[in-house]
């Protein structure tokens, strides 16, 4: 305990004392740089990391939940904008995807461990992965639909009928919002037995 | 590699020419003999020369061309039923929507208790029945599958065309006609 003591104290010491052999320019200008390296490293392996050729690298995600995103709408239609896994499931703002990042720990524990290494676990697990989605949608007024779906920008009467007149009903006065009724749009649904729908 | 390849396919469509033009001849020969025969077919029922609808004709030989794919009418307009006890057509586009043993997308707005939110007609009370007339809480499981009854309408030309008479048309026939006479 006391060897430790020391060790910080002289630790602090040489941290609290001037450069000795450099000049202030180089470490001013060296850490500059060093700081820029670091930020852009982390930045680059940041976004490497928050892309679908990343998220569909293991077979749990490939054979699963992407292989039934390519049969929806969100993978494949008219014009050719495409959602990849991030844009609906990671934020967008920095903060927020900083710490859904940090949540994400949690997945790198249960790829390591095999929690849904197989078809037939995750099946079995599927209902409650899905409700962590629901409800993280559900909290922040589905956020990642409204980044593209904004529905300022939305125009009811491109919409069918029955389309419009229910959008306009329920998420113009903010009654509901999207998750409530276009669960299972992108992947297919679990047992929804005493799920509330609509 | 290549050149085998090359001359397999050449072997294969020269063979196929040749079957081909040995088998040509006889469809024509069959066809009148059918069309003449006692099946008396009103000839503004076909569409096309050829009882084959689906090749729209063309012979053997030639590939017709396909036709576009049928639009689903999206209109949310309800249509006439032709017959008592139709199930009625799906007025509404009905993409990616999921029927399987989790979870049913069709009974979101149309069950009894979600109708009224999305103003959607609810499946009528025979539904929610067992075959034995017991009134259940969910929908019944023998009719779980909306699709085998219910189906959407495209805007696809019919390639047979249809001579059903609905019971109003029946009624209305003999009438139309003891008033001609």
């Amino acid at each position: 305990m006391k060897r430790l003591r020391d060790l910080l104290r002289q630790a602090w010491r040489i941290l609290n004392s001037p450069s000795r052999h450099y000049s202030l320019m180089f470490l001013t200008l060296g850490g500059f740089i060093a700081g820029l390296v670091f930020w852009g490293a982390f930045n680059t392996i940041l976004e490497e990391a928050n892309g679908e050729p990343f998220c569909t690298s293991c077979h749990e995600m490939q054979d699963n939940v992407f292989a039934e995103l390519k049969r929806t709408i969100h993978y494949s239609n008219r014009s050719g904008v495409r959602a990849t896994c991030p844009d609906c499931h990671v934020p967008h703002q920095w903060t927020n995807k900083i710490a859904r990042k940090m949540q994400a720990s949690k997945e790198v524990w249960g790829k390591v461990f095999g929690t849904i290494n197989t078809r037939e676990k995750f099946l079995a697990k599927r209902r409650e992965l899905a409700g962590h989605e629901w409800a993280r949608l559900k909290a922040n007024d589905s956020l990642e639909c409204r980044n593209c779906h904004d529905y300022a920008a939305m125009d009811i009467t491109r919409q069918s009928p029955r389309a419009g007149a229910i959008h306009e009903r329920n998420l113009l006065t903010g009654d509901k919002t999207c998750i409530d009724c276009h669960k299972g749009i992108a992947h297919q649904l679990p047992d929804m037995a005493g799920v509330p729908q609509g | 590699m290549k050149p085998i390849s090359i001359v397999a396919v050449g072997f294969a469509l020269i063979a196929g020419l040749l079957l081909g033009r040995g088998c040509a001849p006889k469809p024509p020969a069959a066809t009148p003999s059918l069309s003449s025969g006692s099946v008396a077919v009103p000839p503004k029922l076909q569409l096309t020369p050829s009882l084959d609808a689906m090749r729209r004709g063309a012979d053997l030989l030639t590939e017709p061309v396909a036709l576009p794919l049928a639009r689903v009418e999206n209109a949310d307009i309800k249509r006439a039923r032709s017959y008592p006890m139709q199930p009625p057509t799906i007025p509404h586009a009905i993409d990616g929507y999921q029927i399987d043993q989790n979870a049913n997308r069709c009974m979101l707005c149309h069950s009894q208790a979600n109708a009224a939110d999305f103003q959607a007609p609810p499946v009528s009370v025979t539904h929610y029945m067992d075959r034995d007339g017991q009134v259940l809480a969910e929908i019944s499981p023998r009719r779980y599958f909306c699709e085998q009854c219910h189906i959407v309408q495209t805007d696809a030309v019919p390639l047979v065309a249809s001579r059903f008479v609905g019971v109003d048309g029946i009624l209305a026939a003999p009438a139309a006609a003891g008033r001609a006479e």
